[in-house]
């Protein structure tokens, strides 16, 4: 036991055995069951998720539930989009949190380099204002904000969705740390040769910031994507709804028919997961990154 | 900076700063005053607000409900945080030995975290069915007989906490996994040749070299937990019988059910004052916090 506790992992010396002693199967037996259970309950409620959404309503309700439908029924699909404009929500979602993101990269960039490579009076002074605002909560802004959205008639439109959220500090603030690590050489060499700070700007920081961007834009497209709050306030109209909002009204119309139900949250799920499967390392930096924000 | 002077310095320094600026204090700078405002008025959005100085908060200490959101704000708290944390890190600890498979395993325990809230408490809502569930179909099969969750006031908090937990896990277990990457391999050796347990390693070296990752995920997901709304707001609505209203809930019951602007501000105030303190107590003891490692 002694000597199967030395030869723990940990260190790449382990991968110099070649046999294992049976104590020491034994644990890497019950350390992978362990882990495969684990992940298996993070993976059943998406399994659980696809089986409901391919059941016949009577389906649903058969005991002991059955993980691969007996019946399989696609038309819950059809009956989703023909109920709800689910589509119309994918859309709605899909244009909100694009235009948010392209919005939040420029003007956040922009700022970002005006507080990091400008010179001007206040402006660190206006810096740290910024980065105050970070610590109060979106719970204390929603309510003027909703009445600023009601006085401009911006309810129920594109631009109330878009624009309240495109002015969080976080995004100026990330993206100016990364800016002042870059090293000054590169653009002083360009300003001799008589380049303008917009050259500079969009030719030597933008690509040399690239990580930072990529990570900003993850973080800002799944949260507006996500994002149930704030629609649920300034949107009541259906044609407006984003998905999360459509798919909490699903709710309200069949509260009992999960099968049409996880239809729908299928149809809002599997896009993000598309791209994560792709994406998926700057999926895990972009949500840790933003999500470290308070 | 080099060569721009007077007007023309000016103008870059508008065009860079000016659009994220006006913004700024549009969307984010003047409802951070009007809400402090507001929560010092009366005003239902109809009649003109009406100063009342700080009875709105006189009234907070007597309100019944409030004090409840508050409770039930800070059981949902006492009860995710240790499971979010302990278990994030057991699987942090697993994932970051060399095993087969950890890319997948990891992926596996992030896709909650790209999932929306709404979907991931519709699909929780589903498996905690009382009579068809998934869970309590589980639950019967080791001969337990589960009870009715989210319909009964005492089982509806700790199935959000479990929802919360299981959305959760994933993104703090990348932080402990950051953290656990920073810790020298040189100090598990030497633990090697003194012939140190697992337990004792785990005890002695990665605790204690975790401290400021720990303390920094207590930090964050304790300013999250009190933000807690989405999964309530699907899963439950506050019922049943009230046992899972929360903070947030409560602001926007009053905001946007009740239109009493005033009382929703400065119950968000409230909430500020708390992520507030907790932010003070961070910068207070972070400093004073030991870091072995780095």
């Amino acid at each position: 036991m002694e000597i199967s506790r030395r030869q723990q992992p940990n260190t790449p010396t382990s991968k110099n055995k070649p046999t294992l002693s049976p104590a020491q199967m034994l644990k890497k037996g019950l350390f992978y069951t362990v882990l495969i259970l684990g992940a298996l309950v993070m993976i059943i409620p998406f399994v659980w998720m696809l089986s409901t959404s391919l059941k016949t309503s009577g389906g649903t309700m058969v005991l002991p539930p059955q993980i691969i439908p007996e019946e399989v029924n696609w038309s819950n699909y059809q009956r989703v989009t023909e109920a709800f404009p689910i589509l119309r929500f994918l859309w709605n979602s899909t244009l909100v949190a694009a235009l948010s993101t392209i919005g939040q990269l420029i003007l956040c960039s922009m700022a970002a380099y005006a507080f990091a490579r400008l010179q001007f009076k206040g402006r660190d002074a206006l810096f740290l204002i910024y980065l105050a605002t970070l610590m109060v909560p979106t719970q204390v802004t929603m309510t003027p904000q909703f009445i600023l959205m009601k006085y401009l008639g911006w309810t129920d439109t594109y631009q109330g969705l878009i624009l309240p959220g495109m002015f969080n500090a976080f995004g100026t603030f990330l993206l100016r740390q990364f800016f002042l690590n870059i090293p000054r050489e590169l653009e002083e060499a360009a300003f001799i040769d008589g380049a303008s700070h917009f050259r500079v700007y969009w030719q030597v920081i933008l690509p040399l910031a690239k990580p930072a961007l990529a990570t900003l834009m993850v973080f800002s497209f799944m949260q507006s994507w996500n994002n149930f709050l704030w629609p649920l306030i300034i949107v009541s109209d259906t044609e407006m709804m984003t998905l999360p909002l459509g798919l909490a009204n699903l709710q309200g119309r069949w509260a009992t028919d999960w099968n049409l139900m996880m239809a729908g949250v299928v149809i809002s799920v599997l896009p993000v997961l598309a791209v994560y499967m792709f994406a998926q390392k700057y999926f895990i930096q972009g949500l840790t990154m933003g999500g470290l924000k308070e | 900076m080099v060569g721009d002077k007077g007007f023309k310095k000016f103008l870059v320094i508008c065009i860079f700063l000016l659009p994220n600026f006006i913004g700024f204090i549009f969307f984010i700078g003047v409802p951070i005053l009007a809400s402090f405002g507001l929560s010092f008025t009366e005003w239902d959005l109809i009649s003109n607000p009406s100063w009342i100085g700080i009875e709105h908060y006189k009234a907070l200490l007597g309100d019944e409900e409030f004090r409840s959101a508050m409770f039930h704000t800070f059981y949902f708290i006492a009860g995710y945080l240790p499971l979010v944390m302990s278990g994030a890190l057991g699987i942090a600890l697993v994932l970051n030995k060399k095993i087969r498979g950890r890319v997948f395993f990891r992926a596996a325990y992030f896709v909650p975290v790209i999932t929306s809230w709404v979907a991931v408490s519709l699909i929780w809502k589903w498996l905690f069915n009382p009579t068809y569930g998934l869970i309590n179909y589980g639950l019967s099969l080791i001969g337990v007989s589960g009870p009715a969750w989210l319909h009964d006031p005492t089982w509806a908090m700790p199935a959000i906490i479990l929802t919360s937990v299981w959305k959760d896990l994933g993104f703090v277990m990348v932080i402990y996994l950051a953290g656990l990457q920073g810790i020298s391999p040189t100090y598990y050796e030497a633990a090697d040749i003194d012939g140190a347990s697992a337990w004792q390693k785990f005890r002695n070296i990665t605790l204690p070299l975790l401290n400021s990752t720990t303390f920094f995920v207590l930090i964050i997901s304790l300013i999250n937990s009190f933000q807690v709304f989405d999964q309530v707001m699907i899963m439950t609505e506050g019922g049943p019988a009230g046992s899972t209203t929360v903070l947030v809930q409560q602001i926007y019951k009053h905001a946007f059910d009740y239109y009493e602007m005033g009382y929703a501000s400065a119950i968000s105030w409230v909430l500020f004052f708390i992520i507030f303190g907790v932010t003070l107590v961070q910068m207070k003891l972070q400093k004073r916090w030991v870091d072995y490692g780095n």
